[in-house]
């Protein structure tokens, strides 16, 4: 102990074995005092006197220097509340606009110097677009070339796609939904949600009821007529079932919940989202295990033009129409008041 | 075509069906299922990698009727395989052990949906590993980012939601960088298959034409996956996202998803814009500069941490800057040491968070070190398995942490002088930082409690079971298995790099 200076604790060697026994917290007084206290019964059977002096030393030095710590930050935050926090908040602001300003410059260089759009020598009207458009019809059955590029030429992409949609709706009810407890009684967060929804609003409003009365059959009329002529014209999956999701919203917004979950529940939703993904997962597994080997896959693909033709198209399109309406209509309901 | 081919294309179906099918099942069943799915994938890439051994190397897999460049398609060489067979291993064993206390975490009604993200995470994991097409690489980029975000928000308290919306809007900026990347790189090409890609680019880069936007891309791309993968200067969410969530969620963040994104970068690197042409672009000295800064920043953050959870995450981000390091390099034996790192990196992190958070829920849920003295004993399995890995960071030989870092300096002395000193100079100070923090905590988590104080510590309301203790040893026995036999490992690694370009 004679050797070290009373320093020592200031020193790079001190400061590193305080820091291995305590780390960077700068402990509150009771603890260490605790600590210390704890170590003088033990006494007899671990530590020797010396070293006891040592960390009790060590404990008035770390004191010391807490106190100064606490005062250095209380005039920080004293600071950064009134001028420091002008000064950043200028500084960043001044940062972002030029981060910003010279990405649009570089992007807008980039634009000048892409190849021109529409234009035949343009890369990409090149053999692959060409026959899509050329052979496409006769090799999907689709009339509608989209509808046979994202769902037969790449499918596998719009698998992705949909599985997007339904990875997206588990999101929101991870987020969003509000369950009953263990036995099944609803909580008192369930309780309050219900009271919440649409304090605000008339709850019966005449004129919204007459109008989603004539106005919600046609929509979903419209909806599954886009849906089902996906192959023979523009549409599909993704518009038809965004618009029969649309209809949904607003039957659900006319009559309310207790109305709508006479057709859609929570079990609905789950249901037709886990058959229409699981058809989409099969059939393509089956056709893409056909393909890759080589196999025939024995799926017809029609005459083009009619509406049984084109193979998977209409059933793929079917089930994605009908995981984008339940995914609207899921999103809806979630963020309106937590359930269905 | 061999039955066997077809493995990489069955385990991603059975991915996404799994996750589908997860979604009605309750928190057993779904617990169930997951696990079965990730054991089976593991198998058949297991097999796929025996098979690209013995076989003449890679080949492509048509994901349809169609051929290359007008139906998508995956392609299966040596070096993606032995990736997922290393990466389901993972996946499979971080289930296994870190479930224990997930009770505490989430709640049990929502358990299912958890599930569902694991499995269409370990799926989109497949698919980055094994595409061959763009645009199917950028829509399961997107499946990846939703999935970890949601995997971050099963804990929902207030901390946890901060951390997952700032990581959504990182993510969410990246995922736009490099779908704008994507479509000029289609608009300048035509094409959206990598193969096609990389002729048209070797094309338009020999004629001199659309420099400009090249440059871009190659700008957008690199951005955009380094931001999702928290390279240095874009970290920022990382530590939040990774200290708050779920321990579980954070091992299969920091192991594996950004470990996908890199992969990737490293796939557009060799088989879409080429080599050559990255060089050209200078795009690589920056990746250098930026892996260094990483690995000290890192490591000086994580020296600087009181909480046992937020000095892992930051690890993370030292770890994340010494492979970009690697790739930075520009060389074949840099990216391989740099894949490796990543390999290393992946059976070693998962075991750091599990076994921190055994450590923190035997001492009363705290995580500040002064509480954890003692919890070593407190929790043994924890305790063992977080020395083994904490050693395989530091790079102690027998570890595969070492094997990396020797890969990672001879890789580095074949460079010009400056590159040479500054990968040998960083190396040493970022392994003596990562030994100044890791034996910290293992010293600390080893140190015996005043006996009042053992007392004192509650007993953990959901403690480790015998599977997940058993599963956390042999995941840190993994790293010590890379670490002697890394022979094959780095065989494949080479033989794949070699095909790639």
């Amino acid at each position: 102990m004679s050797k070290r200076n009373s320093n020592w604790g200031n020193t790079l060697q001190g400061r590193f074995l305080r820091w291995m026994r305590f780390g960077w917290e700068p402990m509150d007084v009771l603890l260490i005092d605790k600590m210390s206290q704890d170590r003088d019964e033990s006494v007899n059977d671990a530590l020797s006197a010396a070293e006891n002096l040592r960390d009790l030393q060590l404990s008035e030095k770390y004191n010391a220097d807490t106190a100064i710590e606490h005062s250095i930050m209380q005039e920080l935050d004293e600071w950064s509340l009134s001028k420091g926090r002008k000064i950043v908040n200028r500084l960043y602001a001044l940062l972002s606009v030029t981060l910003c300003v010279t990405v649009i410059l570089l992007l807008l260089e980039t634009v000048i110097a892409m190849p021109m759009r529409g234009v035949a020598v343009s890369p990409t009207n090149n053999e692959v677009s060409q026959r899509y458009i050329e052979e496409g019809m006769e090799e999907t059955g689709a009339v509608n070339i989209v509808a046979g590029m994202i769902l037969d030429y790449r499918a596998f992409d719009t698998l992705g796609e949909s599985t997007v949609l339904f990875i997206a709706a588990c999101a929101v009810l991870i987020l969003l939904r509000i369950d009953r407890d263990k036995d099944g009684r609803p909580t008192q967060e369930l309780i309050a949600a219900e009271e919440d929804d649409r304090s605000h609003e008339p709850k019966s409003d005449r004129i919204l009821q007459g109008s989603a009365m004539i106005l919600t059959p046609v929509v979903l009329l419209f909806g599954i007529y886009v849906v089902l002529n996906g192959h023979l014209s523009p549409g599909g999956g993704f518009s038809g079932g965004a618009i029969i999701g649309a209809g949904l919203i607003l039957y659900l917004n006319a009559f309310g919940f207790a109305k709508a979950s006479r057709f859609f529940s929570y079990k609905t939703f789950a249901l037709i989202t886990l058959l229409s993904l699981s058809f989409y997962a099969l059939a393509k597994a089956y056709s893409f295990y056909c393909g890759a080997n080589g196999l025939p896959s024995g799926i017809p693909l029609g005459t083009p033009g009619s509406i049984l033709s084109s193979g998977l198209i209409l059933p793929l399109n079917i089930c994605v129409g009908m995981v984008v309406a339940c995914t609207m209509y899921i999103f809806y309901a979630m963020f309106r008041k937590g359930g269905i | 075509m061999s039955l066997v081919q077809n493995f990489p294309f069955f385990s991603i179906f059975l991915c996404i069906f799994g996750g589908v099918v997860t979604s009605v099942l309750n928190k057993k069943a779904a617990r169930r299922v997951t696990l079965c799915i990730s054991a089976i994938v593991f198998l058949m890439s297991a097999t796929v990698w025996h098979y690209t051994l013995s076989a003449t190397g890679s080949y492509s897999f048509m994901m349809g009727h169609f051929p290359a460049p007008f139906g998508n398609e995956i392609r299966i060489g040596r070096l993606e395989a032995v990736m997922a067979t290393l990466f389901s291993f993972i996946m499979f064993m971080t289930l296994l052990s870190g479930l224990f206390n997930l009770d505490n975490h989430a709640q049990p009604q929502k358990q299912n949906l958890f599930f569902v993200m694991v499995d269409l995470s370990l799926a989109a994991l497949l698919v980055m590993l094994y595409t061959n097409d763009l645009f199917t690489a950028y829509v399961f980029i997107e499946i990846m980012t939703i999935a970890s975000c949601a995997l971050i928000m099963v804990r929902q308290n207030g901390h946890t939601l901060v951390s997952a919306t700032r990581y959504m809007i990182m993510n969410l900026l990246a995922s736009g960088i490099t779908l704008l990347g994507i479509s000029m790189l289609y608009g300048i090409t035509g094409h959206l298959l990598m193969p096609q890609l990389k002729q048209a680019v070797s094309v338009i880069h020999q004629r001199g034409l659309y420099s400009v936007p090249l440059t871009v891309v190659v700008l957008l791309l690199t951005v955009g996956l380094s931001i999702k993968s928290a390279l240095f200067p874009f970290h920022s969410w990382a530590p939040d996202a990774y200290g708050n969530a779920p321990p579980v969620s954070a091992a299969i963040l920091s192991g594996l998803v950004s470990k996908g994104y890199i992969f990737l970068l490293i796939k557009i690197f060799y088989r879409v814009i080429g080599m050559d042409v990255v060089r050209s672009q200078h795009i690589l000295e920056v990746l250098f500069v930026f892996g260094i800064a990483g690995m000290l920043i890192g490591s000086v953050s994580a020296v600087r941490q009181r909480d046992i959870r937020r000095m892992v995450a930051y690890s993370s981000v030292a770890q994340i800057g010494y492979v970009f390091m690697g790739i930075g390099m520009g060389t074949a034996a840099g990216t391989a040491a740099a894949l490796f790192h990543m390999v290393a990196h992946a059976a070693a992190k998962p075991v750091l968070f599990i076994s921190s958070a055994a450590l923190t829920d035997a001492s009363g849920d705290h995580k500040r070190f002064h509480f954890l003295h003692g919890a070593g004993y407190r929790c043994k399995a924890a305790g063992v398995s977080f020395s083994i890995t904490a050693m395989s960071m530091v790079g102690i030989p027998l570890t595969a942490g070492f094997i990396s870092k020797v890969r990672l300096s001879l890789a580095g002395m074949v460079l010009p002088d400056a590159y040479r000193f500054a990968v040998l100079f960083t190396l040493a100070i970022s392994t003596l930082l990562n030994a100044v923090y890791f034996l910290h905590t293992v010293v600390s988590v080893y140190r015996k409690a005043s006996p009042e104080a053992q007392q004192a510590v509650p007993c953990p309301l959901h403690p480790m079971t015998l599977q997940s203790k058993v599963s956390l040893v042999i995941l840190a026995l993994l790293t010590l298995i890379l670490g002697v036999l890394s022979g094959p490992v780095m065989q494949s690694i080479f033989a794949g790099l070699r095909s790639f370009s």
